[in-house]
């Protein structure tokens, strides 16, 4: 029997692409894993952290501690939300009480990345997911460098069958959007994305796929508006498709 | 320091990313110097380097008035003088009086961020002393009038096309993009100053405390010349660059060397401390070292920001940044570009005028994994980003910093 995974949507997976949120469910649902969605979440407060406003982070990430203090397992389709959790958490309260701290410290070990989770946690890289076609995958930055996420995504897409995974040219180069680094500064932001796309479209593949909505959401923007035909998934729209195993 | 009026981030960054033989130079550059370091640090056979260099840099801030005495102690023994500057200003004042004394003339200079960043050069030509740079990639840049985008490679901005029609220019020699031919006609140039130069100034890569001697790496064999040619040594360095123990300095000169240029050890690595003795063939017949604060005890003596000055000055972390790597380092505004210059800059010169570089990265952590002594640059830029909604917002956030207000010079709240 699995514990019970709280789902964590972080806030763009939420507004802007619920369906990455839907087929992580899907995934899970296939795996019989018992999930809740704590009611009442709101944003990790990652972009107020980024952004120096330090205290709003803090509100933000109380009620983060609060509405998933309850929960076993938190797993979260996107690196950059757990890393915030996990890794700036800490820095974040440093000022708290040690039994808070030791609290924060605590709920951070229990959030995944939904990559992570699948490989490193149930130990799952084949479910009998299915998806036709050649695809190439794009490593977030902290994702790969601040959970050291590289290996995961790749074993899950190997093992999607008939999914050829092509690695891309620099792979783990950021693709620019860095939060409100690409709206502040969205010309040294564009040249990052056209390189990143110019290393996607050379790769030959039909699909690049990533664990991050938000760098998604840059290549796929700047992809559209050069008239690319690449296409752009998260990894769960990927393990979610084909017939389900059971 | 101020920024040169005029001039901002936004848009030297705009002029940087149109520069299409700037961005040749500097794919090529991150594809072969970048790339390789990462690939050295993963194959290294002694892998906890790092981490004990790290750990050296870090005890040796924290107990840096003890190692910076032992330092000056041994380099008066050595016969050498000592000045502890606390401005640049200072530092400037202490250099000129040490060429006026001496009657200088012509001044030899090496490599040296910190000359920059005490505006040296301005001063030294406004006393008529006539002042050549005899590092490459400086005299380049001296010839033509411009800054600095690298910290080791000054004039990585310029292909050997747009070399050669200045040496054309400036120097009359004949047309050539020949790296070869150019480095004779540049070496041809040098020379002969260097051997009649009256002083000689270099930087400092490290000073190590037990034995009393800076060593300066060096590619091109100038160094050597420019500190034993002229009748007057002065070394410039920032107060962090001291190493405690011959020990400490050995695993940072290797770690530098290979985060500068993927190398083992450099062509030449030269040693100074004091002046000539009786039976030296050669050397200055006066020392000085010239151990510069400008800012840098503020740094020391705040917890979030400390760790910069662990900093070797290799210029890896500009090898690997997709911003540097883009924009190229003009952008920067400072002699301290790509990511270690955003966090070094803003505190050194002021934060309101380098509000750009505090969220002008992308936050990749790049820099940290390629960093020879691990500094966190990405924890300091988050640092960084507290003041920003203040400076660029405009925006008085009294919740944010408890009512506070950032000092411009160290950065720090008060």
């Amino acid at each position: 029997m699995h514990t019970k995974v709280s789902l964590f949507i972080q806030c763009l997976v939420d507004s802007m692409f619920p369906e990455v949120g839907d087929a992580m469910v899907k995934v899970f649902n296939r795996l019989g894993v018992p999930l809740e969605y704590p009611e009442g979440q709101t944003c990790c407060g990652q972009p107020a952290w980024n952004s120096g406003y330090r205290e709003e982070a803090r509100a933000a990430a109380h009620r983060f501690v609060k509405v998933f203090s309850g929960a076993d397992k938190i797993v979260c389709p996107s690196g950059s939300c757990v890393h915030m959790v996990r890794n700036h958490y800490p820095e974040l309260f440093a000022d708290e009480d040690l039994e808070f701290r030791m609290h924060v410290k605590e709920i951070g070990n229990r959030c995944y990345e939904f990559s992570e989770y699948l490989t490193d946690v149930l130990g799952v890289v084949n479910f009998g997911a299915k998806f036709e076609g050649d695809v190439t995958y794009h490593d977030s930055c902290h994702l790969l460098r601040g959970l050291g996420i590289a290996e995961q995504p790749r074993k899950l897409l190997r093992n999607v069958e008939g999914l050829r995974l092509i690695e891309m040219h620099d792979s783990d180069v950021c693709c620019g959007f860095g939060g409100t680094f690409s709206v502040n500064y969205p010309q040294i932001s564009t040249a990052m994305v056209d390189e990143k796309i110019d290393n996607i479209v050379a790769s030959g593949a039909e699909y690049v796929v990533g664990c991050d909505v938000s760098c998604l959401m840059n290549i796929r923007g700047r992809m559209a508006r050069r008239g690319e035909s690449v296409k752009v998934l998260h990894i769960a729209e990927i393990l979610a498709a084909g017939e389900t195993r059971s | 320091m101020t920024l040169q009026a005029g001039r901002n981030y936004r848009e030297e960054a705009s002029k940087g990313l149109d520069n299409g033989c700037l961005q040749k130079i500097l794919k090529k550059l991150q594809n072969n110097f970048g790339k390789g370091a990462i690939e050295y640090w993963a194959s290294m056979t002694d892998s906890g380097l790092r981490d004990r260099a790290k750990n050296t840099r870090m005890e040796t801030l924290a107990n840096l008035d003890v190692v910076l005495s032992t330092l000056a102690e041994n380099v008066e023994k050595a016969g050498g003088h000592v000045y502890f500057a606390k401005t640049a200003e200072d530092a400037v004042n202490y250099c000129l009086r040490v060429a006026a004394k001496n009657d200088v003339e012509t001044v030899v200079k090496s490599k040296s961020m910190t000359s920059a960043e005490i505006g040296l050069d301005a001063a030294l030509k406004s006393s008529d002393i006539e002042v050549l740079e005899t590092d490459l990639g400086e005299y380049i840049i001296q010839l033509a009038e411009d800054q600095a985008s690298h910290m080791i490679a000054p004039s990585i901005h310029l292909n050997r096309s747009q070399i050669g029609r200045l040496f054309e220019e400036k120097l009359g020699a004949a047309y050539t993009d020949d790296p070869a031919e150019l480095t004779r006609i540049a070496r041809k140039m040098l020379r002969h100053k260097m051997l009649d130069a009256d002083m000689g100034i270099t930087g400092c890569n490290i000073a190590c405390a037990e034995t009393g001697r800076i060593s300066l790496v060096s590619n091109e064999g100038n160094i050597r010349m420019v500190t034993t040619m002229p009748r007057v040594h002065v070394a410039l360095m920032g107060l962090e660059r001291a190493a405690a123990t011959m020990d400490d300095h050995q695993g940072l000169l290797q770690l530098l060397t290979q985060g500068a240029a993927l190398q083992k050890l450099s062509t030449y690595v030269s040693f100074a401390g004091g002046k000539r003795l009786a039976g030296d063939p050669d050397g200055p017949e006066e020392f000085h070292l010239v151990v510069i604060d400008n800012g840098r005890s503020k740094i020391l003596g705040d917890n979030a920001f400390r760790e910069v000055l662990a900093c070797i000055r290799c210029g890896a972390c500009l090898n690997i940044c997709p911003v540097y790597g883009r924009i190229g380092g003009h952008a920067y505004l400072s002699p301290y570009s790509g990511p270690v210059g955003a966090v070094v800059s803003p505190l050194l010169f002021g934060i309101n005028q380098y509000a750009d570089l505090c969220k002008g990265e992308s936050l990749c952590g790049a820099c940290l994994d390629i960093c020879p002594v691990k500094i966190d640059l990405p924890r300091m830029f988050w640092n960084c980003d507290i003041s920003w909604p203040m400076v660029i917002g405009n925006r008085r956030r009294e919740n944010m910093t408890g009512g506070k207000l950032w000092c411009s010079s160290c950065g720090a709240l008060v």
